[in-house]
């Protein structure tokens, strides 16, 4: 007898990107494209699809009952990964073998329609998550009991709060009783309390022999929820076992990134990233840092096109994956932000003092053409940094842990 | 690292869902669908819900759209055009055809944006998609339901007897379904890849409508043409309706090929629906 539940076995999915091929083309062009073919092809021209591989090679099996995270950096393959376990999307190669009843959480009240009222919402949302009608029925009580809305169960969820709209949309999924439950990041939703409870529920699932297939960027709930983890880089499978030691390795691999990162331009692309240092005041690159000191972010960026709306952001993360800042340059509102001509720029992004906290910080930048995805260009954690206590206030005290940030606030005391 | 996975011990245990890349043409699948009967129930049932949720005449849309059309072609065809109309008063000839029609109408154009409009679905949770197309065209039904009652209020007024023919009106029916079903298939898995079928479904319907005998008598076609003239499927079907309820025309070699040519465009919109599933979730 075999006690597997998923086997992968050199799981491969290509997309192609760029050029019109990636759909949304009219149907137009479709035609002349059509016609235009057999001209091209005896001009000897050849359509160069520029492809990559979301999915590289993944084997990897897990067992019956079994709670397996799986990490990676954005663009790691994580999402393709679990739309191909649950069946959205076919892969390009490979297999993969299911033993049991599969239920995919991708995102909470997939189908809601606000026009009706709660109680509809969850005939029809359970069943469009693969619940029958029977088992609806059976577990309605507790899913309305879950969500803490009946009162408003024959309101449209139109009317219903943000924070009422997810517990419910939850509430529903939690109720739902595969033999094998695949969830993306679902449980960064509600407030502080319903997150509890959701998390709580998931280790019910996983304690009840079910197996759960985790996707998270928060290393925190993945060591809570799970035992095993997969570590997947540029869609292959890097590691696999027990999860604090391949969060260990998640963490050594980013570290990695250093404080120089310059990237060779590529053709059709509207803007792009060229350089990223990180440097001191005086422009000495640095690998790590007094925190009592400002430093500086230098990026250089190539310009060809700039749609409209378009703005160039940082983002921050600590050595936990959690995201620590997130700036932009369109927050300062002048003529180079809106309309940025073709050429070469540069900006520096200063980093004041006292702000993070003694430790590793990685730096995202990105440019984003709002309706232009292809248009963007993200260098994920490009370069980073050691920050190093200077002699907190809180290490004054002996105090190890540190919170996120060290910025000093005003505390007006005085006696009564 | 772990690459090579161990050959498998198990020799019993099948799993319940294999993976595999997808090449060519696929089997349909039907015992999947049977599977997520209820979920096609619901879908359809929202619909419904739906439309007539914040409309203030709520289903009477239903009944005044073919009757506001009727009495447009009363006047223009049966007026001041004085089209033949077989002997049968222009309002219920024009009536007739009309039901069935804007079944199928209403019933393409919901359809062909199917699948683009639950693109929320599509790209987060696993069904068979078939469902989509097929949920859209159902709620038709219910308008066709309101207005038929119309329908019989009329055969009763202008004293149009029942025959054995009218017990035949369930075939055409369905026949009016297929051929929604058929085109939207086509035209909704087609709209995911070229948006520009939603601009094409407009006009495609209105011609449609004019290459259909609703406002005038497919008697008017000359009879050398009448087997090509059934190349259009809606005109058996409308032909047919008011064959069982009126009457008046044939069930002929033009029927026939129209019930011929709805099998073609189904199977071939089934085919090319599940050749292109796959792709869905990629492209939409």
């Amino acid at each position: 007898m075999s006690d597997i539940a998923i086997r992968v076995e050199n799981l491969g999915k290509q997309y192609h990107i760029g050029g019109k091929r990636a759909g949304q083309r009219t149907f137009r062009e479709a035609l002349l494209d059509t016609f235009a073919s057999p001209i091209r092809w005896m001009r000897g021209e050849r359509k160069a699809f520029e492809t990559f591989w979301a999915l590289d090679d993944v084997s990897f099996e897990i067992k019956q009952g079994e709670a397996v995270g799986i990490i990676g950096r954005n663009g790691a393959g994580k999402s393709t990964l679990l739309k191909i376990l649950s069946r959205i999307t076919k892969p390009t190669r490979g297999r993969v073998e299911l033993y049991g009843r599969v239920a995919s959480l991708l995102e909470v009240g997939t189908g809601f329609h606000s026009e009706l009222s709660g109680r509809d919402n969850i005939y029809l949302n359970g069943a469009i998550l693969g619940m029958s009608r029977r088992e609806i029925n059976q577990k309605f009580d507790e899913i309305v009991d879950f969500s803490g809305v009946e009162r408003f169960l024959d309101t449209p969820v139109k009317h219903y709060s943000s924070g009422m709209y997810v517990r419910l949309a939850f509430a529903v999924a939690a109720h739902l009783e595969p033999e094998i439950l695949v969830v993306d990041e679902v449980l960064a939703v509600g407030d502080a309390e319903f997150q509890k409870k959701s998390l709580g529920k998931m280790n019910d699932a996983a304690q009840k022999g079910r197996t759960v297939l985790f996707v998270s960027h928060n290393m925190g709930s993945i060591l809570q929820l799970t035992n095993q983890c997969i570590l997947l880089d540029r869609g292959r499978v890097i590691s696999h076992g027990n999860s604090s030691d391949v969060i260990h390795e998640y963490g050594e691999t980013s570290k990695k990134s250093g404080n120089f990162a310059s990237y060779a331009i590529e053709e059709n692309k509207h803007a792009q990233i060229t350089e990223i240092t990180v440097t001191s005041l005086d422009h000495k690159r640095i690998e790590s840092h007094p925190h009592t000191e400002p430093f500086l972010i230098n990026l250089k960026y190539q310009v060809e096109k700039w749609p409209i709306g378009s703005y160039i952001c940082l983002d921050v993360f600590n050595e936990t994956d959690v995201r620590i800042l997130w700036s932009a340059d369109v927050a300062k509102f002048n003529e180079l932000t809106q309309k940025r001509t073709a050429g070469e720029y540069e900006a520096r992004i200063r980093i004041p003092e006292n702000v993070l906290a003694p430790g590793h910080y990685y730096f995202t930048i990105a440019i984003y053409a709002p309706g232009h995805s292809t248009l963007t260009d993200v260098k994920d954690k490009a370069v980073s940094v050691e920050i190093i206590d200077n002699g907190t206030f809180l290490s004054h005290l002996g105090i190890k842990h540190h919170a996120a940030t060290v910025i000093a606030l005003d505390w007006n005391s005085k006696k009564l | 690292m772990k690459k090579n996975i161990a050959p498998s011990t198990r020799t019993t245990n099948e799993p319940l869902i294999t993976i595999k890349p997808q090449h060519g043409w696929v089997s349909l699948e039907l015992n999947d669908l049977w599977r997520y009967r209820e979920l096609l129930f619901l879908l359809t049932w929202r619909d419904i819900k739906v439309r007539y949720a914040q409309t203030v005449l709520g289903a009477s849309w239903a009944v005044l759209q073919p009757l506001l059309t009727m009495i447009i072609f009363s006047v223009i065809f049966g007026q001041l055009a004085n089209l033949p109309s077989d002997g049968i008063p222009y309002p219920i000839f024009t009536f007739t055809a009309l039901l069935p029609w804007q079944l199928f109408a209403f019933s393409l154009t919901n359809s062909s944006q199917s699948l683009v409009g639950s693109q929320n679905l599509v790209s987060k949770v696993y069904f068979p998609r078939l469902i989509i197309p097929i949920a859209s065209v159902l709620p038709s039904l219910v308008d066709f339901a309101i207005s038929f009652l119309v329908l019989l209020g009329m055969l009763a007024y202008y004293h149009i007897p029942f025959t054995v023919r009218s017990l035949t009106l369930p075939l055409f029916l369905l026949l009016a379904i297929m051929s929604a079903l058929a085109a939207g298939l086509w035209l909704s898995a087609l709209n995911v890849k070229y948006r520009d079928i939603r601009y094409v479904v407009p006009f495609m319907t209105l011609f449609w409508q004019y290459a259909t005998p609703v406002a005038y008598s497919a008697s008017l076609i000359p009879e050398e043409w009448r087997l090509l003239y059934g190349l259009n499927p809606m005109t058996g079907v409308v032909e047919g309706f008011r064959w069982a309820l009126l009457g008046s025309g044939r069930v002929d070699g033009m029927v026939w090929v129209s019930i011929a040519i709805i099998v073609v465009i189904l199977i071939s919109g089934l085919a090319y629906f599940k050749r292109m599933e796959a792709a869905f979730a990629d492209v939409i």
